[in-house]
């Protein structure tokens, strides 16, 4: 095919649906031209996850249902965060800040509305919940944007750290009397009521399978399945923005601010954008997780927290969502499945110690992980083609394209603005 | 002839260091103006101003008419006053193709999108080659060709060129000059930096000197071609 033909029939044919949409990352084509065969595989799959804590509780392993339930909202974090880091290409270090915002709304929120609605209708209290702990961790996002996305780079790191670090000392103080400080909340006679239905599924749901099956609905299921949904609902909403003009925005200030700036695009916006949408997956799994957990305390958002969620959207691939999938399971999971199977008995008769130690030294494994894949392959176990391509660079290139950043900053200097 | 842009006592500075001091020029409609001067004399300052990369210290910008001095960068993109960035800051990752489409972002007319790419493959042939190569891997005549293609698909009413030719081949440097003068036929108003001056005076229809930060000689191109100590300081004659 000649230039002029490949030119005509780009700008003709299948140019009409390309054009001004940003390439598809592969995945997303992929859904579409997907074969028919790939699809149904995909489509088992799901549906194998979605129905695996019946099998899991069927055969007692119970233990299994709260592992991919918490790998479940890691995901939901780490999605939120992948908007941050691998779209807008901004490093934030304080994910976890607006997984608290969200968890302690919730109680705030669904404590007293669980009250009012008694004890048979309490459950309903999530529902209500879970948009305004979205709503909040945005809204917070929002207030430490607006300083925040004038920085560039590693100040911005630093912000969000010290940030994340500052929302769980003030949660720790009890501050202003909310959170009743180390002690966390709900406070003493307080609950958030059990989820909606879950009673009568509980009495209606019992069937026995064989000696060695026998199932019965619980509330680990009941979130479980919660959890599931929301992952679904959330990457669906990510892919399309992805693929919205604002996605475009986010690849474009991700490669060139001054460029991207250059083309008419308010660039302090779109990484604005970034960082409240990144905010409310982070806020609504907060939610999620407080309800899940029906406590929560301020040691459930440390620095560590933040650092894993990173870890995640850094080893499955920045920018890419079946990587982020396949991250948190590896992050969030490998260890807990290491010690849930030897709390369960299945490496032998283990001593308490031993148990406690493998889940201790997991850290020390990921530092080690980290270090490797940045080594071996930085562009992450499932990487999006994009950033797969900067990764790969040549040498010279990446030289080349540091200096030229290097003296940007150094021309443009403070005197560099950006305006909301 | 109206003037489409009109810089009065524009000054800008970068801390305490005054990179521009009181400048005062415009550009008619329709026009080729050049900004020529030696390294650091304030050129590439004084563009970075007008797109609202910098904020100015002091003065005004009118742009047919309005004050844009201070406007953020977007906002002066949105006006359809596009620069080509020094140093052709190309997105190296995107296609040629999305490379346009990015120069399009503003614009919703999907069918004027697609002729005008068109319309920068017929100036540039060589893009339309490109068309599915990364940013990246062009050489750099070819992402000077691409960078100016892709302000082309902002419409730009006034195209701001930051050193074109810098660091190009000889062959490339005349292909880029002929479009811009192409450009101008077909009604662009160009602003062009340059450190080649010969070559910017012979296509400009008006040009500045630029000596540390302050406009020190003006008039026509062919007038400035011919003066004296324009030759010596940087005609190298």
């Amino acid at each position: 095919m000649s230039a002029k033909e490949k030119l005509t029939s780009m700008i003709t044919s299948e140019g009409a649906d390309s054009l001004s949409v940003p390439k598809a990352r592969p995945m997303l084509e992929g859904l579409k031209t997907m074969s028919l065969l790939k699809k149904i595989g995909l489509g088992l799959l799901i549906l194998a996850i979605f129905l695996a804590p019946i099998f899991f509780q069927g055969f007692g392993h119970i233990f299994l249902i709260r592992i991919f339930a918490v790998i479940g909202l890691y995901i939901l974090l780490a999605l939120g965060l992948n908007i941050v880091v691998g779209y807008a290409g901004m490093l934030d270090f304080g994910r976890i800040a607006f997984y608290a915002v969200g968890a302690y709304t919730a109680m705030w929120v669904g404590v007293p509305i669980a009250r009012a609605l008694g004890e048979v209708l309490g459950g309903w209290s999530y529902f209500a919940a879970l948009p305004l702990g979205g709503l909040a961790a945005c809204l917070v996002a929002l207030i430490l944007g607006l300083p925040v996305m004038r920085l560039r780079g590693d100040y911005l790191t630093i912000v969000t750290l010290g940030f994340a670090e500052i929302v769980r000392i003030c949660l720790a103080n009890n501050i202003f009397g909310l959170t009743n400080g180390a002690k966390g909340l709900p406070r003493l006679g307080d609950s958030l009521g059990e989820p909606p239905g879950l009673q009568w599924l509980k009495y209606n749901t019992f069937f026995r399978l064989g000696n060695n099956f026998e199932f019965q609905f619980t509330s680990n299921i009941y979130w479980y399945f919660v959890i599931f949904i929301l992952v679904i609902l959330s990457i669906i909403i990510i892919r399309n923005l992805d693929n919205s003009r604002l996605g475009r925005s986010w690849a474009a200030v991700r490669e060139d601010e001054v460029a991207a700036q250059a083309m008419g695009i308010n660039t302090a916006k779109a990484k604005m954008y970034a960082f409240v949408i990144g905010a409310f997956f982070g806020g609504i799994a907060g939610v999620t997780f407080s309800y899940f957990q029906a406590y929560v305390s301020p040691g459930s958002f440390t620095f560590l927290e933040s650092a894993l969620v990173l870890a995640i959207v850094v080893i499955g691939g920045m920018g890419s969502i079946p990587g982020v999938l396949v991250g948190a399971l590896a992050i969030q999971g490998i260890p807990e499945f290491i010690r849930g199977f030897a709390s369960a008995g299945w490496f032998g008769n283990l001593p308490a110690e031993a148990i406690s130690a493998i889940s201790n030294y997991r850290y020390l494994v990921f530092g080690a992980l980290m270090v490797f894949m940045m080594a071996v392959r930085p562009q992450g176990l499932i990487p999006s083609s994009r950033r797969s391509r900067e990764l790969h660079a040549t040498g010279s290139d990446a030289v080349r394209e540091s200096t030229t950043l290097e003296d940007e900053r150094n021309k443009v200097g403070e005197t560099y603005h950006t305006q909301l | 002839m109206e003037k489409m842009l009109n810089v009065e006592h524009l000054s800008t500075s970068y801390g305490k260091i005054h990179a521009v001091r009181d400048i005062s020029f415009y550009v008619n409609e329709g026009e080729i103006v050049t900004l020529i001067g030696a390294n650091g004399a304030g050129k590439s300052t004084t563009l970075k101003t007008i797109s609202g990369l910098i904020k100015p210290k002091a003065g005004k910008i009118f742009f047919k008419g309005e004050n844009i001095a201070g406007l953020p960068g977007h906002e002066v993109t949105a006006k359809h006053i596009i620069q080509v960035p020094e140093g052709r800051r190309i997105f190296d990752r995107m296609t040629v193709m999305e490379n346009l489409e990015m120069g399009a972002y503003l614009r919703k007319d999907s069918e004027g999108i697609k002729s005008d790419i068109n319309w920068v493959f017929e100036l540039f042939p060589r893009l339309s080659e490109r068309a599915s190569q990364k940013g990246g891997t062009l050489s750099g005549g070819e992402q000077q060709m691409l960078a100016m293609a892709r302000g082309l698909m902002g419409k730009p009413e006034l195209l701001m060129l930051d050193e074109p030719s810098m660091g190009l081949a000889p062959v490339v440097v005349e292909t880029i000059f002929t479009v811009i003068q192409k450009l101008q036929r077909e009604g662009i108003t160009i602003l062009l930096v340059e450190q080649n001056a010969s070559l910017a005076l012979s296509i400009a229809n008006r040009g500045y000197v630029m000596e540390t930060g302050k406009i020190s000689l003006t008039g026509t191109g062919r007038e400035l071609l011919a003066n004296e100590e324009v030759q010596k300081a940087y005609l190298g004659h």
